[in-house]
């Protein structure tokens, strides 16, 4: 395989980021990692994973859909959508990687989602195995390997080189714009340093937690349970989870008066907040128990319904960290499941 | 780049009509003329006006009608308060058709339809009764029950003398909730009208209107021996993107808005009860 | 400490005095906590838990569960006892129906403060004369316990209940703190310098709404920035300043009744030092108004609610602003 000694990495982000835009997770002063675009001297995070997912890098926080110029009764409607610049997205881990052909099967689904897809074309996911999983990692439950992530090329660390693997010609497109910089290495470090992980996989806490009991056909079993009481009493009805989860996808579109115009624009949305379902003559999910449940049966049963039994999950264990009061999807699985 | 469903066309208001103290229709067409698309009975569109919101509502014309468009809407929020203080000329944004459609083409064709509607709930069914009467070959006894609060609280009143219970081929049975001047018709709720009417149980029924009338007419319905297989209705819930991606209108694995409105009551039975 | 709880909490079912307990629940890990209620002796044996990690605030459930039949118990950590009293200043609880158990505060510690150090694959963490021995899927590790505690208990104001029923554990006192070193820090900043620092912070934020929905002095019924007929209802900012402007007019919202608990910073996703704007209200409401905390009693009137003729003059924002 192909690799790079993990000192020269700045030389690799220095070369990719000559023609095109490239992000990288780097640490904040604050302790959390964040994605951002490389600049000379930025270091690679060695966090296991950043704070907020890379489902931004297609389908952002916010984001223009159309402008409108009103001039009296007429409307004019302005199409502001620009072909996206290429850009490389380096250090998804496999986790984030699976998110995406999550995110797809949403916005790449008749009729496909212009801005999505625009975005996704021009982006090159570069993936990076994971060495040191944490106790909230639980991608295997969703048939995801840490140590051998998905993505458009993916790389490995044995600790001193990085080997990099093309997995579509995208990828393979990115080894060849850098080619000058690798060189053939040998992996057998390297193929110690995978089993090692996956040693450590099997330990994690959470190793055991299985998707056996849900699934698109689990919708009565599981709807009218009794346990939803006691597992959504304490949500507070904040969107965090939504937020930082890879694969959350529900959005608002609303319209923004600029003074100059009408901008209409997209924006993350959370099933958890009370207005998501509220109409001018009423709410058809009244209480944070209906919101909290749909999250959840979204995730495990209803996607996997449409999608061939695929979950709305993968494992990444950001609303375990991150929820004000930690409740979460491992803890409403175990809550559920039929032993 | 092609072109995004979320990015709308423009539609111009050429025509609105008070039908009722709370409810308007108003006629949409493209700036050049003609319809801004094709659409199916049953089936929605997006309207809005930028800056104030976007929301879906159900077409009430029928497809058979060539030149334009019609949307009867009632004055219950931000958007449709706005709507209703347009003038003719005004444009409005338009996108669409989202959703199913009552299936005319299909399980209805030969049938004995049964329309039952309550109050606003006619807009979604005038567009199907419309297509049936212009296609009247395809389709066997056509029989309508509608009923509202008031005579002047029915929607498309002028239309439904003039025309409907003009037209020999189709019964129309009107009610209203209380006797009320200059209305020697029928007094009494539709779901206990249905009863009084006793329809054959050969029908296949289309039924909208407010929560609470559907759940008595279904009740009383199933009294005269009428199937849920036999019963189809239409649903609205908050949508935002119209093609089943925003996440809003999704109860159980259905999208209201890409998988319905258009349920039959069967099928409606296997989702959770959360609309 | 636990121990004694559920006993207490036990004895005060079993008496009758209470129908349910607000407390916390143990989690998947060692740290994954969460507030729940209980109604028997078997669910308190099974999962209450109170221990290092156990630092949410319950006072603003009280807002909803004192509005239930039947009576409450809930053991309140110093801290929490002021978010109870301002609540009930504000009419928002119902005290007659909950019994209050004073309980030692903390120092609590902050699971990301360990994961921050690099330490991951936490299975299980103990304190040993304040070093933490934590075990992990990669072996032990060790930490000195106050590199691990959460900022809101580094500058912890007091140790003194202020409200209660019934104490377990000694009374402590309100402390000289040094929780507004870092306002002072920034007030010596340039405006500027003080701008880039805020901007910087508050950009991070991802209106996910943690800070507001925890918040124990947020309990508008229809908060502000839901509301579609305030005009300024968003998810989103719609433009880059929005999210700064989320914050400080929350900070306006809650100024002179925000007692300080620092819950906005714990469970803030993004890390921002949210409270930091909230304690330059209560130092500059120091300042102007006299010494003044929130939460500290049930029945004086708020400076802010409160007409003096020797209230400083409005003319001291311009002022200040210049500076």
């Amino acid at each position: 395989m192909l690799k790079i000694s993990l000192d020269k990495l700045d030389k690799l982000f220095e070369a990719v980021s000559a023609s095109k835009a490239l992000y990288v997770p780097t640490d904040r002063e604050d302790g959390g990692a964040e994605y951002r675009k490389y600049e000379s001297g930025m270091k690679l995070s060695s966090a296991l994973n950043t704070v907020r997912s890379a489902k931004d890098f297609f389908f952002p926080q916010t984001e223009n859909l159309v402008d409108f110029k009103m001039d009296g009764k007429s409307i004019e409607v302005i199409d502001v959508r620009e072909e996206a610049e290429d850009f490389v997205i380096f250090g998804v881990r496999a986790c984030d990687a699976r998110s995406f052909t999550i995110l797809d099967k949403v916005f790449l689904a008749e009729p496909v989602d212009s801005y999505y897809k625009n975005r996704r074309e021009h982006g090159t996911v570069v993936t990076m195995a994971c060495t040191r999983p944490a106790e909230t990692c639980f991608c295997g439950t969703f048939g995801i390997d840490a140590a051998s992530p998905e993505g458009d090329a993916a790389c490995y660390s044995d600790g001193e080189n990085l080997f990099i693997e093309a997995h579509n010609e995208k990828g393979q497109k990115f080894i060849d714009s850098v080619s000058s910089l690798l060189e053939e290495g040998d992996t057998s470090k390297l193929e110690e340093t995978r089993s090692k992980t996956r040693e450590i996989l099997k330990k994690l806490p959470l190793a055991d937690l299985t998707t056996d009991s849900f699934g698109g056909d689990k919708l009565n079993e599981y709807f009218n349970s009794d346990k939803w009481g006691v597992l959504s009493e304490s949500c507070l009805g904040c969107g965090t989870c939504t937020f930082v989860c890879p694969t959350c996808q529900c959005y608002d579109i609303k319209d923004f008066n600029t003074g100059h115009g009408i901008k209409r624009f997209r924006c993350w949305d959370s099933c958890m907040y009370s207005d998501f379902t509220k109409m001018a003559h009423g709410n058809p999910r009244l209480t944070q128990l209906e919101r909290f449940r749909q999250r959840f049966m979204h995730k495990l049963v209803y996607f996997p319904a449409n999608n061939n039994g695929e979950f709305g999950c993968v494992g990444c264990g950001r609303c375990l960290s991150k929820c004000p009061i930690s409740m979460n999807i491992v803890k409403v699985m175990k809550a559920l499941e039929v032993k | 780049m092609n072109n995004d469903t979320l990015i709308p066309y423009i539609g111009v208001v050429t025509d609105i009509r008070q039908d009722t103290p709370d409810v308007k229709t108003f006629r949409v067409v493209s700036p050049e003329g003609g319809k801004v698309f094709e659409h199916m009975p049953g089936q929605c569109a997006m309207l809005s006006i930028p800056g104030v919101g976007e929301a879906m509502f159900s077409i009430t014309s029928s497809p058979t009608n060539k030149e334009f468009m019609e949307f009867s809407i009632k004055k219950c929020g931000c958007l449709t308060t706005w709507l209703h203080a347009m003038d003719v000329g005004q444009q409005i944004t338009i996108r669409g058709p989202y959703g199913n459609a009552f299936p005319v083409e299909t399980e209805l064709k030969g049938k004995d339809l049964l329309f039952i509607a309550g109050g606003i709930g006619l807009a979604p069914l005038r567009s199907v009764i419309n297509y049936v009467r212009d296609n009247r070959a395809n389709y066997g006894d056509v029989q309508v029950i509608y009923g509202s609060r008031s005579k002047d609280d029915l929607v498309d009143y002028q239309e439904i003398i003039d025309e409907w219970m003009a037209d020999p081929n189709i019964e129309v049975d009107l009610t209203i909730d209380n006797p009320q001047d200059g209305w020697d018709g029928h007094v009494g709720f539709v779901p206990n009208y249905v009863k009084e009417l006793n329809p054959s149980v050969n029908k296949t029924v289309l039924v909208c209107g407010p929560p609470i009338m559907i759940k008595f007419t279904l009740a009383g319905l199933k009294e005269l021996g009428f199937t849920e297989t036999q019963v189809y209705t239409t649903m609205e819930l908050r949508m935002k993107c119209g093609v089943g991606k925003c996440g809003r209108c999704n109860i159980g694995n259905k999208y209201v808005c890409k998988d319905g409105p258009v349920f039959r009551f069967d099928q409606l039975g296997e989702l959770p009860d959360e609309y | 400490m636990q121990e004694a709880m559920i006993n207490k909490a036990k004895q005060l079912l079993a008496d009758g005095i209470v129908d349910r307990v607000i407390g916390w629940k143990r989690g998947e890990f060692v740290y994954d906590i969460t507030p729940a209620i209980f109604e028997t002796a078997e669910e308190l044996e099974k999962d209450f838990v109170y221990d290092d990690f156990t630092a949410a605030n319950v006072s603003k459930y009280l807002v909803k569960e004192s509005k239930k039949e039947g009576k409450i118990l809930a053991f309140l950590k110093p801290c929490d006892t002021y978010s109870f009293n301002q609540l009930i200043k504000e009419h928002r609880v119902v005290r007659e129906n909950v019994y209050i158990v004073g309980i030692p505060g903390g120092p609590k510690l902050d699971a990301e403060k360990i994961k921050e150090k690099g330490i991951t694959g936490i299975l299980s963490v103990k304190n040993e004369n304040y070093t933490l021995k934590i075990e992990t899927v990669y072996g032990e590790e060790t930490m000195p316990f106050y590199e691990a505690v959460l900022d809101k208990c580094a500058s912890c104001k007091s140790k003194k209940h202020m409200i209660y029923d019934e104490l377990l554990g000694e009374e402590g006192d309100v402390l000289d703190s040094n929780r507004f070193d870092m306002v002072e820090k920034l007030e010596n900043m340039t405006a500027q310098e003080r701008y880039d620092f805020w901007r910087e912070q508050l950009s991070k934020c991802i209106r996910c709404n943690a800070c507001r929905n925890v918040c124990p002095a947020c309990t508008c019924e229809k908060c502000v920035f839901d509301n579609p007929d305030s005009g300024i209802e968003n998810k989103a900012p719609a433009d880059s300043f929005e999210e700064n402007m989320f914050h400080i007019i929350r900070a306006f919202h809650v100024a002179g009744r925000c007692t300080d608990c620092g819950e906005c910073s714990r469970v803030c996703p993004q890390n921002i030092p949210l409270h930091l704007l909230n304690r330059k209200f209560i130092k500059d409401i120091n300042t102007f108004y006299g010494e003044y905390q929130a939460g500290e009693d049930t029945t004086s009137r708020a400076p802010l609610n409160e007409y003096k003729q020797s209230d400083c003059e409005a003319n001291i924002v311009h002022e200040r602003g210049a500076e």
